[in-house]
C-alpha cells in the first residue's frame, strides 16, 4: 500500500472536501507515483493543488505554470488521462475522489510533470509562422487595411498557446518522431489565409514535405483536446488543399 | 560555462523581444541572446488584456495623449520622457500590423481603438481582450526570422555582474542542466517585468517576481518609485484574474450593492473611466463604508456588462466571458462580474532616463522593470504596453550602438564564486519553509500596503519584513535535485521579493502625502512643495538608503486632478 502524504493530519474543518493527487514522478532516472491529499474548495485548480502539495508536502514537486488563465499555455499535462491547462481545471467538476495526474504524452519527460518542448517549438519554427511581406519596410511602416471578415478567417487559428495538448494526442506525431505536427501546421494555415502575407510559397515547402501535412491521419483528436477550440484538424484539411495546389503549380511550372 | 554576445536581453516579455528586434535591426552583424526563466510566450506580457494607446487618428494629438498621461501620473511622471513616448507610439502600432499582429477592425479596415480610463479620446488600439498575447506572438514570430538572435529559454538569472561602474554580465542557472552559466555582454538591457507577486490578490502571473529588480538592486544600482504599486479597480474574486478595464471601455458599469453606479459621487464626469488609482480608492471605500456584496471570498463589487448585449460581448470580451464563466461559475451575459481592486503594476523599477540608460555603463532597463518614468504615481490603461513596445526599441538601439563601439573586457568574476553562493543556499539544518515566508509576505503587504495606508500598518510592515528576512536565513530546500530544482528557483524568488517588499514599505513610510497609486490616510493631500521628487533606493547591507531627486516638467505645471 502506498503512502498518501498529508492523510494522517487532514482538516476535518474544510468545507469541500479532499481529494488525492496521485502524480506520476520522474527525477531524471526512474519514474514513480507520489498520493498526495488535497483539501479541495469549490473553485479550486488542478494548478492551486499542486501549489498545495508543492507548499505544505513536497518542495521538489516540479511542473511549469505561469499565468493560471489559460493564456500563457505552461501547464498542459495529463489530468485523469486526458491533456488540459491544469489551471482551469477545477478539482470538484473532475467529479472523481482521485485524480491521476501525468506528464503529456509524445513529450520526453524531464522532470515530473516538466517536458521538453525544445522540438515543438523548433517545428512552429520551421513552418516561417511570421508574416512574410516583400515591402517591408521596418523604418516606415504604413497602416495595411484588413476588412473584419478577412480577419475573422484566420483570427481563431491566432489563438493558439502552444501548450503541446494537440501533440501530445497526435497519433501521426506518436508513430514519427519528426512529424511537425498540429500546432504547426496550424500556424502555417493561419498565415498562409492572413490578406496582409505574401509568403506562402516560401512557407509551403515544409508544409508539402515529408514531415508535413501528407502525414495527418485525421483522428482529428488534436481538435478535440484543443483547450482554445481552435480546431487544428481543420487547420490541416485546409492546409492539405493549398498543399495540393502548391504541388501541381510547381509540377506545371517544371513541365 | 561561459557564453558571450555582444547584447544580452534578459526577459523575454514584450519589451525584451522588441529590443532584441530592434537591436538586430541596427546590425546584422551583432550577436543578441535574449534570456528568461520562462519560453517567450510564456512571459506575463500574454496577460495584458485591453489595449496599447497611440495617437493614429484626427481629432486627437500627441500633447492630448501626454497631458492624459501626465495628469493621470499625478504630475510625478518626467514630462520630457512622455513627450518622447507619445510620439514614437504610432509606429509601433503599424510596425506590428505589418509583422502580422491581428488588430481589430473598423469596418472598413483600418485599426480599431475604443475608449479606456484617464484618457481623453478613444485611442486605445486592441486585438479583441487579448492584445499583449498577440502582441507577444507577433514579436515572438518576428523575432524567430532574425538569425542573430539566438534564445535561452529556461535560465534563471542569479546576478548581475558590474565592475567599475561598467556591466559585465549576468550568472544564471540552466533550468534544464542546473548549471550556472556566466553570460558575458559588452551590453545588457533588464526587461525582467514588475514585482506584483509581492501581494497575494493579484492579477499576476506566478513568474513575476522581480527578479531583474532585485538583482540589479543587489548589484548597486537604484531603484526608483518602488513605493507606487498600481491597483487595477476589476480582479475576478477569488483568483484575482484581471477583467480588462476595456470592460468598462466597452460601456460597462461598477455597481454597489444598492444598484447604484457609485462613480457619480466620485468622478461625475469621467465615471468608470477614472484612472485606476481613483476607481479603485473608490470601489475600496464603498467596500469599506459596507456598500459592497457580501461572498465566501469577502466583499465584493459589481462589474455589469449584461446591458452590453451577447453579440458586442462575444466581439469584445471573448476571454473575459470565458475566463468569468471558467473561473468564477458566472456568464457575464446573463449576471455581473463579482470583482474587487487588486494589485496589477509596479509602477517603480530600476532608475533609468528615457533613451534606457541607467548609472552603470552599458545596463539598460526597459519596460515594467524599468522607472523612465512615464507613469510617475499612477499609470493610466493602456500605456503599459506602449511603453514595453516604445521603450524596448529604444533600449535596444541605445544598446546596439553601445555595443558596436566597445571591445570586449573579459569579466573576471569567476563562476565558482557564484556557485559557491547558491550552494550555500543548500543548508544542512535550515527549518523555515519559502513557501510560509511568501504566504506570510503576501499578508503583509496586502494588508498594510494596499489602497490606503498609514504610518502606523507601514512600520508594522517594515517589522515584520525585516523578521521574514530573518526568518529567510534559516530556510530550507528540500529538492536536492540539479535539473529543474523549483525549489531552489522560488527560494531564490521569494529572496528577491523580500528585498523589493521591504524598499516598498520604507519607501511608502518615508512619503508622508498622498499621490497617484500611493494614498496614505495620515496625509491626504498631495504635497507638491515637499514631496514633487522621485524616491531612489539604494543597496546597502543593513537595508535601503534613500535618495531624492527631481521630477522633470516641461510644460505641465501640476494643478488638481479632477475626473
Amino acid at each position: 500500500m502506498l503512502k498518501v502524504v498529508g492523510m494522517e493530519n487532514k482538516d476535518k474543518s474544510n468545507m469541500g472536501r479532499d481529494v488525492i493527487f496521485r502524480i506520476k514522478r520522474f527525477d531524471g532516472e526512474k519514474s514513480y507515483w507520489s498520493d498526495f491529499v488535497v483539501p479541495a474548495q469549490k473553485g479550486m485548480t488542478v494548478l492551486e493543488g499542486l501549489y498545495y502539495i508543492k507548499g505544505t508536502y513536497d518542495g521538489s514537486l516540479s511542473f511549469r505554470a505561469s499565468c493560471r488563465m489559460g493564456i500563457c499555455g505552461s501547464c498542459a499535462m495529463k489530468i485523469n488521462d486526458k491533456p488540459r491547462l491544469a489551471c482551469e481545471t477545477q478539482i470538484l467538476q473532475l467529479n472523481s475522489s482521485k485524480i491521476k495526474i501525468e506528464p503529456l504524452d509524445n513529450f520526453r519527460v524531464l522532470k515530473d510533470l516538466i517536458t521538453d518542448f525544445e522540438g515543438f517549438f523548433a517545428k512552429h519554427e520551421a513552418v516561417k509562422p511570421y508574416l512574410i511581406r516583400k515591402d517591408d519596410n521596418y523604418a516606415e511602416p504604413v497602416e495595411l487595411i484588413q476588412k473584419p471578415e478577412e480577419l475573422h478567417a484566420y483570427y481563431d487559428f491566432t489563438l493558439c498557446i502552444k501548450c503541446g495538448a494537440c501533440f501530445s494526442v497526435c497519433p501521426a506525431a506518436a508513430t514519427r518522431d519528426d512529424y511537425l505536427g498540429p500546432a504547426a501546421m496550424a500556424a502555417a494555415y493561419r498565415f498562409n489565409i492572413d490578406t496582409r502575407d505574401e509568403g506562402r510559397d516560401e512557407r509551403m515547402f515544409m508544409v508539402c514535405s515529408d514531415v508535413g501535412v501528407w502525414r495527418c491521419h485525421f483522428a482529428a483528436e488534436c481538435s478535440e483536446v484543443c483547450p482554445k477550440n481552435i480546431e487544428p484538424a481543420k487547420a490541416i484539411q485546409k492546409l492539405r488543399f493549398q498543399a495540393a495546389v502548391h504541388m501541381i503549380k510547381k509540377a506545371l511550372k517544371r513541365w | 560555462m561561459r557564453i558571450r554576445n555582444d547584447i544580452l536581453i534578459v526577459g523575454a516579455g514584450i519589451a525584451g523581444m522588441r529590443a532584441a528586434i530592434a537591436a538586430a535591426e541596427v546590425s546584422r552583424e551583432l550577436s543578441i541572446a535574449i534570456l528568461a526563466k520562462t519560453y517567450p510566450i510564456r512571459c506575463h506580457s500574454v496577460c495584458a488584456e485591453g489595449g496599447t494607446a497611440a495617437v493614429m487618428r484626427e481629432g486627437d494629438s500627441f500633447d492630448l495623449h501626454a497631458w492624459d498621461t501626465i495628469k493621470g501620473s499625478d504630475f510625478l511622471a518626467d514630462q520630457d520622457a512622455v513627450e518622447f513616448f507619445v510620439r514614437e507610439m504610432p509606429k509601433e502600432i503599424l510596425r506590428l500590423d505589418n509583422w502580422g499582429c491581428p488588430w481589430s477592425r473598423t469596418e472598413d479596415g483600418k485599426i480599431a481603438q475604443r475608449p479606456f480610463g484617464g484618457h481623453s479620446f478613444n485611442r486605445t488600439v486592441f486585438a479583441a481582450d487579448r492584445t499583449g498575447f498577440h502582441e507577444v506572438h507577433t514579436l515572438y514570430e518576428r523575432m524567430i526570422s532574425y538569425p542573430n538572435i539566438v534564445r535561452f529559454d529556461e535560465y534563471f538569472m542569479t546576478s548581475l555582474i558590474i565592475e567599475n561602474d561598467e556591466v559585465k554580465g549576468i550568472t544564471a542557472i540552466d533550468l534544464r542542466s542546473g548549471e550556472i552559466v556566466l553570460f558575458e555582454a559588452k551590453a545588457v538591457i533588464m526587461a525582467t517585468g514588475g514585482a506584483g507577486r509581492l501581494f497575494g490578490f493579484t492579477t499576476y502571473s506566478h513568474q513575476v517576481t522581480g527578479d531583474g529588480l532585485a538583482v540589479a538592486y543587489r548589484a548597486g544600482v537604484p531603484l526608483k518609485d518602488m513605493e507606487f504599486f498600481q491597483f487595477h479597480p476589476t480582479g475576478l474574486i477569488p483568483s484575482g484574474i484581471l477583467m480588462t478595464e476595456a470592460c468598462r471601455g466597452e460601456g460597462g458599469y461598477l455597481k454597489n450593492k444598492d444598484g447604484q453606479r457609485f462613480m457619480e459621487r466620485y468622478a461625475p464626469e469621467k465615471m468608470e473611466l477614472a484612472p485606476r488609482d481613483v476607481v479603485s480608492r473608490s470601489m475600496w471605500t464603498e467596500i469599506i463604508e459596507g456598500r459592497g456584496f457580501d461572498s465566501p471570498y469577502g466583499p465584493y463589487i459589481a462589474l455589469d456588462l449584461t446591458h452590453l448585449g451577447e453579440d458586442r460581448i462575444n466581439e469584445r470580451l471573448p476571454m473575459i466571458r470565458d475566463a468569468a464563466i471558467k473561473f468564477a461559475g458566472v456568464d457575464p451575459v446573463e449576471e455581473p462580474i463579482p470583482v474587487r481592486p487588486v494589485a496589477h503594476y509596479t509602477m517603480g523599477g530600476i532608475h533609468a532616463n528615457m533613451y534606457c540608460e541607467t548609472p552603470i555603463r552599458g545596463l539598460y532597463a526597459a519596460g515594467e522593470a524599468a522607472c523612465v518614468s512615464v507613469h510617475g504615481a499612477n499609470r493610466l490603461g493602456s500605456n503599459s504596453t506602449a511603453e514595453c513596445l516604445v521603450f524596448g526599441r529604444v533600449a535596444g538601439e541605445r544598446a546596439a550602438e553601445y555595443a558596436m563601439n566597445k571591445s570586449y573586457y573579459p569579466c573576471t568574476k569567476a563562476i565558482e564564486e557564484e556557485e559557491k553562493r547558491i550552494a550555500s543556499l543548500f543548508k544542512e539544518k535550515g527549518d523555515e519553509s519559502a513557501y510560509q515566508i511568501k504566504a506570510k509576505l503576501n499578508q503583509t503587504m496586502d494588508k498594510n500596503l494596499w489602497i490606503f495606508r498609514d504610518e502606523n500598518g507601514l512600520i508594522e510592515a517594515v517589522k515584520k519584513i525585516k523578521e521574514l528576512k530573518e526568518r529567510f536565513k534559516n530556510v530550507s530546500i528540500t529538492d536536492k535535485s540539479k535539473s529543474f530544482n523549483t525549489d531552489l528557483i522560488f527560494t531564490i524568488e521569494v529572496g528577491y521579493m523580500l528585498d523589493l517588499a521591504e524598499i516598498v514599505a520604507i519607501g511608502a513610510l518615508n512619503r508622508r502625502e498622498s499621490r497617484g497609486a500611493h494614498y496614505r490616510i495620515d496625509y491626504p493631500k498631495r504635497d507638491d512643495v515637499n514631496w514633487l521628487k522621485h524616491t531612489l533606493a539604494y543597496y546597502t547591507k543593513d537595508g535601503p538608503r534613500f535618495d531624492y531627486i527631481p521630477v522633470t516638467i516641461t510644460k505641465w505645471e501640476p494643478v488638481e486632478r479632477r475626473y
